[in-house]
């Protein structure tokens, strides 16, 4: 029964797993044999593609992984500190309008993003916003995200109100009881944050797409989509090579922040 | 010095209440102030695309009041129609599979065995690579004609159709995408499985229950309510799905409309030919299709889930 069990889930990981294999060892493949040679294990290799791949689009592929770094860096700067002061105040200060407040925020998470976009772009439009990073980065700034927010509020709390009191007793304000107190307890909670908005913001391709015209300007996901375009050259190794690359940064943080992941989506469902 | 040891008198400790509480509000807000900016930037284009819908607009003249024109051009547009069908198959289909899956595996691993962070790693890391462009583009390659299944069909002497250029089933290989996901929803459903107390198993098992009336009576009803929770946010979510239909057809939602989601043709409609008024109105009756679906779920949830108190 036990041995059933390990080689029924043994084999279905196998299966789950076959297709990331079969992306890295296609990188490692001569591009004229990623379909002919069967096997995971190439018979001839080639390396080569990794460096060739590198170049072989309009900008070397080290301008596309600046790109999105910077925007995953300063995305996940402005979730951590716009979501976690509205966080704070809803999970700990009473003030007029809070219930409302707190219900509209709820309702933003269940609002489907597209009914927004064309508004949103001919705003920034208007704003001279298109082919530059704002239209990415600010409403990160602006806690637009109620799940990270949602996130923080559970966490905040569970933490002893005891704490606030203490704090306002020794002449706390609302302020530095934030910042010396409840930031510092909070980490756990900003890291589940910080690795979701890293996964989600390196993966994100419509926006991107929307707002970034200029080659130069491209994210990583636009990036290889130009290998699809210019498929008659049959570039298949070096095109595996440069997708393992930007799916090694999000399979690197799974490793690093598994159990800030697990907790993560199991306390709010986010994904 | 003498005001702090002066005792308070009834009437100032009443005057001073609204005070403290003007205090405490004006703290909140500055807490709030980021996210009262962004949620202005979300209700004011909520509202405007509510306008836009009933207009003509095309970004580079003002926008036309055109009443229901809009409406009655979705009608009788037979490519909304398609998009619409494509998105629901894809949505019935792909939802109720990955979390069969889910809770299966859930389950199995629940029963305790050894190495299940290794395994719980295992199947949860594909949902945070699922929507990437990399894993459709693999997709994309796995299921073409001279790809890894029709090669594994070969050794049966199975002569595979281009599964992602053939419009019978194209669709099906990004379902099949969406079942590989299952993790997400599987994390979730263990962390659940982990709540139910032992004693209400040790209680069934020794009123004679057989492993199956468990499942059903126990596990069942007091997991309901997260299975609740994963429909919906599932359902929502693959109700705009994007990315895949536009990665697997390079943008047109081919073979033949076969991966023209609701998303991807609002995108056509709005971005590649500008006409915006046109893609509110989609916009819009996407939001009322995916709030129906989301109410009916509600409602029927009556009916299925169980809470404790």
């Amino acid at each position: 029964m036990k041995i059933s069990r390990h080689l029924a889930l043994t084999a279905v990981g196998a299966l789950m797993m076959y297709p990331l294999l079969w992306l890295v060892s296609s990188s490692l493949k001569p591009s004229n044999t990623v379909f002919t040679d069967e096997g995971l294990w190439p018979h001839s290799w080639a390396p080569g593609n990794y460096a060739r791949g590198w170049t072989s689009l309009p900008e070397s592929f080290e301008v596309y992984l600046t790109n999105s770094l910077i925007i995953v860096v300063l995305s996940i700067l402005g979730n951590l500190m716009s979501c976690s002061l509205a966080a704070y105040a809803f999970a700990r200060l009473r003030f007029t309008g809070r219930k409302l407040f707190f219900a509209l925020m709820l309702g933003t998470m269940m609002l489907p993003a597209h009914v927004l976009v064309i508004p949103r772009y001919v705003l920034f439009d208007k704003l001279e916003w298109l082919n530059t990073y704002y239209p990415l980065l600010v409403p990160h700034f602006l806690a637009t995200n109620g799940f990270y927010i949602f996130l923080m509020v559970q966490f905040m709390r569970s933490l002893p109100i005891e704490l606030d009191d203490a704090a306002r007793i020794d002449g706390c304000g609302p302020f530095r009881t934030f910042w010396k107190v409840i930031m510092p307890l909070c980490l756990p909670a900003f890291a589940t944050t910080a690795i979701f908005t890293f996964i989600a913001v390196w993966n994100e391709f419509f926006e991107p797409l929307l707002y970034l015209t200029d080659p130069q300007l491209y994210t990583v996901p636009l990036a290889l989509r130009q290998f699809m375009d210019s498929e008659g050259q049959s570039q298949w190794g070096e095109m595996f090579a440069m997708s393992f690359v930007s799916l090694a940064p999000v399979i690197g943080f799974f490793i690093a922040g598994q159990k800030y992941l697990v907790k993560g989506i199991a306390t709010t469902g986010l994904r | 010095m003498t005001v702090l040891t002066r005792p308070r008198t009834e009437p100032e400790r009443v005057a001073r209440e609204p005070v403290r509480k003007k205090r405490q509000d004006r703290a909140a807000y500055l807490f709030l102030l980021p996210w009262l900016i962004g949620i202005v930037f979300t209700v004011g284009p909520f509202a405007v695309s509510l306008y836009l819908a009933f207009t003509d607009y095309n970004l580079l003249t003002p926008p036309r009041w055109s009443g229901l024109d809009n409406v009655r051009e979705m009608i009788g547009d037979a490519t909304l129609h398609q998009s619409l069908q494509v998105t629901f198959i894809y949505t019935l289909v792909s939802v109720p599979l990955s979390l069969a899956a889910a809770l299966a595996v859930a389950m199995v691993l629940h029963k305790g065995v050894r190495g299940l962070s290794i395994y719980r790693s295992v199947y949860y890391l594909p949902s945070l690579l699922g929507s990437s462009v990399a894993i459709v583009m693999l997709w994309r390659y796995l299921f073409g004609y001279q790809g890894v299944v029709n090669n594994f069909l070969g050794w049966f002497g199975i002569q595979g159709p281009g599964w992602t250029s053939d419009p019978h089933f194209a669709l099906s290989t990004l379902i099949l995408l969406h079942v590989w996901t299952f993790g997400a929803p599987m994390v979730i459903f263990l962390a659940g499985l982990k709540q139910i107390p032992v004693m209400y198993y040790e209680a069934a098992a020794m009123d004679g229950a057989s492993p199956w009336r468990q499942f059903r009576s126990v596990t069942l009803p007091l997991l309901s309510p997260i299975i609740f929770f994963n429909l919906v946010q599932s359902m929502i979510a693959s109700f705009q799905t994007f990315t895949q239909g536009y990665v697997m057809s390079g943008g047109t939602g081919g073979p033949a409309e076969s991966t023209l989601f609701s998303n991807l043709y609002l995108y056509q409609k709005g971005f590649g030919e500008l006409d915006m008024g046109y893609a509110s109105s989609m916009a819009w009756l996407l939001l009322m299709i995916i709030a129906g679906f989301t109410a009916v779920n509600f409602l029927a949830a009556r009916y299925w889930v169980f809470y404790e108190n």
